[in-house]
């Protein structure tokens, strides 16, 4: 993605939060429904735009993933399931999965690695109800990554899926 | 003996440096890690200077000498042991080169008028004392270094027998910044590392520059657009075109050796496959089937095969398969992950990234040898292996703390020189045709 849709972006998930300033004053306040609880997100009723600054579950938007492996982990079902949810509520609503990698290996398989990364998550949501026309799948392979120290507290940071609503 | 040679070393490094800052050029100095005692000794003489005009501003026996040493096949004499200045071969005093066990020496005169310099020389055996080249090498402008460059091109061959890949062109990406901040640029430089110049700048990632066989274009994949697209560009002009910016990966491009198909790793239909894709009218062939990752396609040197990176059995190796289609055959067994694959101009040597555990370093298998492969470099995470175009050096990637590094390396990996980028990290080598096919 590039600068500008970013910035739209961030515009966006400001305007649905009414107001920058108040993503700082949500982020301490404990979140009422615990993101381990799955079956009352589905429950409940549908997600609003807002519920992406607000809802603990929806606001995460990274997983991680085992080196040279692209397997969902099970700790990361509930942010599977609710952003399923999410994508079911809102038909419009749009995402971008951005696949990466850590630094070890090749800079092109690595670009295979983090879209089979990001596919693993789109079938994912897909399968818990989500279109694949709301899904899209970027791999940035080692292109991106959040920490640049050679250890695997490291890598295991870059090891990851980024969520990215392009449209709420 | 040892310490006062390498201090030398890091003495001559050091003028490396200076000169590279004079220059003007922003770009790579030169350090040697390592030597090879049994290379062939040879004394390049500094050049005298050749009628009233100024002194030339580039210091061409260094250059030579420098391009020598880097190749690993010799050992040139530092500057401080060079007693004595002979500028023809009648003023040569053999004795004296003799006792410095010197097996050949480089004397010639220098001249710098109008914008030109021209640089005659003669090369001699010092046993024999026998003249073994004589020639008169010429260049102006931005070239100046290319002299340096040939001359030592010419020696190579005289005294080896194969020709000598010195004036050739390498192209690498820098990053500097991190995040948004993020500034890429893809840069072409002479095969030292010396007079870089950007060709392409990108706030997203550039990856995988690749040279066409007549050394006028190169193809490489942007994110420039939010997604891998795979571009070709003329060096000269700049002019570029759109290549692929299919949905998911437009990867790793290679140009087919007669320069009219590139072979490319594309996912829009599922998964990474190879492709390979004729430049005249963008037809697409489509080579592997595979619920894999199918990637870094490299042609054989006559156009028949394409070598590339499938994880099909698990793990990455290497496969290889007819140009044409066909079946892929398995050729790495050993080691635990082996990618991105560097084939020499005979095709016999194979360089890769061969990974066990953490450690990532460049292997060249040896086909003519059943196979046999040895380490060139020591890791930890050694990419991206590019042969000079005689196969006797290679260049690849490094990670050295918090940066990015380049590494040319003699193809038996006996000497190794890094060749720095000031500030940030270099990445992706990649290492040109010869200028004069």
């Amino acid at each position: 993605m590039n600068a500008t849709v970013r910035v739209s972006v961030v515009a966006l998930l400001c305007l649905a939060a009414a107001a920058c300033a108040k993503k700082q004053e949500v982020k301490p306040t404990p979140p009422p429904e615990a993101p381990t609880a799955t079956a009352p997100a589905t429950t409940e009723g549908a997600f609003t735009p807002a519920d992406l600054q607000t809802n603990a579950c929806l606001r995460t938007r990274v997983i991680y993933f085992d080196f040279d492996k692209s397997e969902i982990q099970s700790q990361f079902s509930d942010i599977v399931a609710c952003h399923a949810k999410y994508l079911r509520d809102r038909p419009m609503a749009r995402m971008t999965i951005e696949g990466n990698t850590d630094e070890r290996g090749t800079r092109e398989y690595n670009l295979g690695l983090g879209e089979r990364r990001g596919n693993a998550l789109a079938s994912a949501l897909e399968a818990a109800g989500a279109s694949s026309s709301q899904i899209k799948v970027v791999s940035y392979g080692e292109e991106r990554p959040v920490c640049r120290e050679h250890n695997e507290g490291c890598w295991h940071q870059n090891r990851r899926d980024n969520i990215v609503y392009t449209a709420e | 003996m040892r310490m006062p040679k390498l201090m030398l070393a890091l003495v001559l490094a050091s003028l490396a440096a200076l000169f590279a800052t004079q220059a003007g050029a922003q770009g790579l100095t030169v350090q040697i890690v390592n030597g090879v005692p049994s290379a062939i000794p040879i004394t390049v003489v500094p050049l005298g200077q050749q009628g009233s005009g100024p002194a030339s501003p580039v210091d061409v026996a260094q250059i030579v000498s420098m391009d020598l040493d880097r190749c690993g096949k010799f050992r040139t004499l530092p500057t401080s042991e060079i007693v004595q200045s002979p500028t023809t071969g009648a003023q040569i005093k053999f004795a004296t080169w003799q006792q410095l066990k010197q097996q050949y020496i480089v004397v010639g005169t220098a001249s710098y008028d109008g914008g030109v310099l021209k640089v005659d020389y003669q090369l001699w055996d010092v046993a024999k004392q026998q003249m073994l080249l004589q020639n008169t090498v010429a260049r102006q402008g931005s070239d100046l270094r290319r002299v340096g460059h040939e001359i030592a091109d010419q020696i190579y061959q005289k005294i080896i027998g194969v020709r000598g890949a010195f004036d050739t062109r390498i192209a690498y990406v820098t990053m500097v910044g991190l995040g948004d901040n993020a500034q890429y640029a893809l840069v072409v430089a002479d095969s030292d590392g010396y007079n870089p110049q950007t060709v392409v700048r990108s706030h997203e990632a550039l990856l995988s520059p690749t040279w066409s066989p007549d050394g006028k274009e190169l193809a490489y994949v942007s994110f420039e657009g939010g997604n891998s697209a795979i571009y070709i560009q003329n060096i000269a002009t700049g002019a570029r075109r759109l290549v692929s910016s299919r949905p998911g990966i437009n990867g790793a491009p290679r140009f087919s050796p007669d320069g009219k198909r590139l072979a490319v790793s594309l996912s829009f239909q599922g998964n990474p496959e190879i492709y390979v894709m004729d430049l005249g009218s963008g037809a697409l062939t489509r080579l592997t089937h595979n619920l894999a990752i199918d990637t870094e396609p490299s042609w054989t040197p006559d156009g028949q095969n394409i070598i590339f990176t499938s994880d099909r059995s698990g793990k990455p190796q290497l496969y290889e398969i007819p140009a044409g289609g066909g079946s892929p055959q398995r050729i790495t067994f050993q080691g635990q992950y082996n990618a991105d694959v560097g084939v020499d101009y005979d095709g016999k040597k194979l360089a890769m990234v061969q990974g066990n555990g953490n450690v990532y370093r460049i292997a060249v298998m040896d086909r003519s040898l059943g196979g046999q492969e040895i380490f060139v470099s020591p890791g930890n995470l050694d990419d991206s292996p590019s042969w000079a175009p005689n196969a006797s050096m290679l260049l690849y990637a490094a990670t050295e703390g918090p940066r990015g590094v380049l590494y040319s390396v003699s193809a038996d990996g006996r000497v190794r020189q890094r060749l720095v980028l000031s500030d940030g990290d270099v990445r992706e080598p990649a290492w040109g045709p010869y200028r004069n096919p």
